[in-house]
């Protein structure tokens, strides 16, 4: 085998390559955006869209984790961002007054948001992944609605005497400086905006390198291993379920964290934006973007994030042109010429760079 | 038959019901320490099913699998695989979207264990046990002629190296005993000559016993030291190569009368 020499490993190695470039352009998009925001050349409507877009990345690869690697179709990714962002805002809104410093309640609130969707993920998980292909899909989707109909009866106060907690509305009665954090199909109302543009970033970041850590390595194999050949998989010693629940999990836990940097940048929440839509939406970000492709699904996120927003002007035909557009990108990224010219120009990129 | 060795696998009247079919039915054997043991028979006669019972992809409907002296009669697939079972396939069941090395590096799963969180946040144990998986997978592409392939992915080798990575997967998991469900399929007959030298190599080197299924009679009668004949899921016969090739019985299975 040749040994190339000069360039460090993680540009070289076929294995670190698609890392970098992740970390790349996250980083390059970063600094991008940053300096736009500095000199004001920056709209508020694109400003507003900032975290938010942060917040369907990180969901995103989570669900990339789940359906690209792991290769179970996941239709109900929205309600574990739903779990973390409930999760997130009733913490912080319980510890407004404990810990005043916001840095450390948005740390605190995404934290549990991951843990709490984690914990959702695992007991869903349960019954969901000893089923295959589309029984699979629509047991999500169900589990989806479910976990949207529990948080939209769900009335959740907090007053001197401690935490009030209901199915029914007019249980909760709030003594006189009570707060009422989750109030039923309303949601959470008065939530303090703590979430920001760069913890935003530096999610991604991490949720790139848990999703990269994970892939690279022994229960990575596994996992992929499972989704090429399930009876090879336990010939070799593979437990099917306990690697399809590690990548479930990781899933949720990512979205649950997505969840609660989302909740945390709006004043009002309500659970119906959690719906089978955004779900939807989020496995079209994945799908476009490439299954198991990182970098793709970070740019697919931000294009069709972007693109109903830049389609404003057009007014009523702003849904009709971004569904052309959907699927011209599909039928483009899969049309044999297309694919063979950008892999033509790939092997030239590459093979100037190393020659 | 032989008493200097000491059973690795014991077979006692297995069989298995599918439906109102019996597939396999009062199957009685076992393979010895280090050695080399053929299961052959005409098409449809079982012998795929047997190793499936044997790895517990089937559970038997009756009789018992005594594997290192231990019954196995609550074991599943996966713990067959970790108390010292591997097998390849008929149909080959490679992990297409892996590369070479990474489908050798699935083998060891259960032999080199490390948790999720050790990968996640690439604690010294990660970079430990992962420099030994590479050292040890570099070893075995190297034996089974595939290190120039070792990043291409393993759905574009060829048909007699997909094989080879097949094998090479089956000894990570430092087997026992391994199970070759027809190595030879599809293979010239230099190929299959390079295959026979190759098992002889890995008994020999890995330690393990060996339990091949096999239509290629050069092969089989070239390397097996013990040969069980299954007929319509019934042992017909059972014995060394020359007494199998004597054998009326199996003569007529074969040839028919």
């Amino acid at each position: 085998m040749k040994k190339k020499i000069g360039l460090p490993a993680f540009l070289t190695d076929r294995k670190y390559r698609s890392r970098t470039t992740s970390f790349a352009f996250v980083i390059f998009g970063w600094v991008i955006l940053e300096i736009m925001m500095n000199t004001g050349s920056l709209s508020s409507l694109f400003t507003s869209l900032l975290v938010p877009v942060c917040c369907y990345i990180v969901a995103a690869i989570g669900l990339n984790l789940n359906v690209g690697i792991s290769g179970e179709l996941n239709l109900g990714q929205a309600c574990f961002m739903s779990v973390g962002a409930f999760t997130a805002v009733c913490l912080s809104g319980s510890l407004a007054q404990t810990i005043p410093s916001p840095v450390i309640r948005l740390i605190l609130s995404l934290f549990a948001g991951a843990f709490v969707a984690a914990v959702f993920g695992a007991l869903i998980g349960i019954p969901v992944l000893k089923l295959e292909g589309d029984y699979l899909a629509i047991v999500t989707l169900a589990f989806g609605q479910i976990v949207k109909s529990l948080i939209t009866n769900t009335f959740f106060g907090i007053d001197d005497a401690g935490f009030h907690f209901s199915f029914v509305e007019n249980k909760v009665e709030l003594m006189p400086g009570g707060k009422m954090l989750l109030n039923g199909p309303m949601g959470a109302t008065g939530t303090e905006r703590i979430s920001n543009f760069t913890t935003g970033i530096i999610l991604i970041l991490i949720s790139l390198l848990v999703v990269f850590h994970l892939i690279y390595s022994r229960s990575g194999r596994a996992i992929m291993a499972a989704r090429d050949n399930r009876i090879a998989a336990e010939s070799v010693g593979i437990g099917i379920f306990r690697t399809k629940m590690l990548s479930f999990v990781i899933s949720s836990c990512l979205a649950g964290a997505a969840g609660a940097l989302y909740g945390l940048n709006y004043s009002t929440l309500v659970p119906a934006k959690f719906d089978f839509n955004t779900s939807i939406l989020l496995l079209v970000y994945v799908v476009l973007g490439g299954l198991g492709n990182m970098t793709g699904t970070i740019i697919a996120t931000v294009v069709l994030v972007l693109l109903p927003e830049l389609l404003r002007s057009m007014q009523d035909y702003r849904m009709l042109i971004y569904a052309i557009v959907l699927i011209l990108i599909m039928l483009l990224t899969n049309n044999e010429t297309v694919r063979t010219a950008l892999q033509r120009i790939r092997r030239k990129v590459r093979g100037k760079t190393n020659g | 038959m032989d008493e200097r060795k000491t059973p690795v696998l014991e077979v006692q009247e297995l069989g298995i019901d599918f439906g109102g079919l019996t597939a396999v039915n009062d199957l009685s054997m076992e393979v010895y320490d280090g050695e080399i043991v053929g299961l052959i028979g005409p098409n449809g006669a079982g012998k795929t099913t047997v190793f499936n019972m044997l790895t517990k992809v089937y559970q038997p409907t009756r009789g018992t699998i005594r594997f290192l002296g231990e019954d196995t009669a609550k074991k599943n697939v996966v713990e067959m695989n970790h108390a010292g079972i591997a097998r390849t396939f008929q149909n080959i069941r490679l992990f297409s979207g892996l590369s070479v090395a990474d489908n050798v590096k699935t083998g060891f799963h259960g032999r080199i264990p490390y948790s999720p969180l050790t990968a996640i946040f690439r604690l010294p144990s990660y970079y430990r046990k992962e420099k030994e998986i590479d050292e040890k997978t570099k070893a075995l592409l190297e034996i089974f002629g595939l290190s120039e392939e070792a990043d291409n992915l393993a759905s574009n080798l060829p048909y007699g190296a997909q094989r080879r990575l097949e094998i090479a997967r089956a000894l990570a998991s430092q087997p026992r005993l391994l199970l070759l469900d027809e190595p030879a399929a599809g293979m010239n007959p230099q190929e299959t000559e390079e295959l026979m030298s190759m098992i002889r190599l890995v008994r020999d080197r890995f330690e393990t016993s060996i339990l091949l299924i096999e239509h290629d009679m050069k092969l089989v009668m070239g390397i097996c030291e013990r040969i069980t004949v299954l007929n319509y899921g019934m042992m017909l016969a059972q014995g060394t190569p020359d007494e199998i090739q004597a054998n009326p019985e199996v003569i007529k299975a074969y040839l028919g009368e």
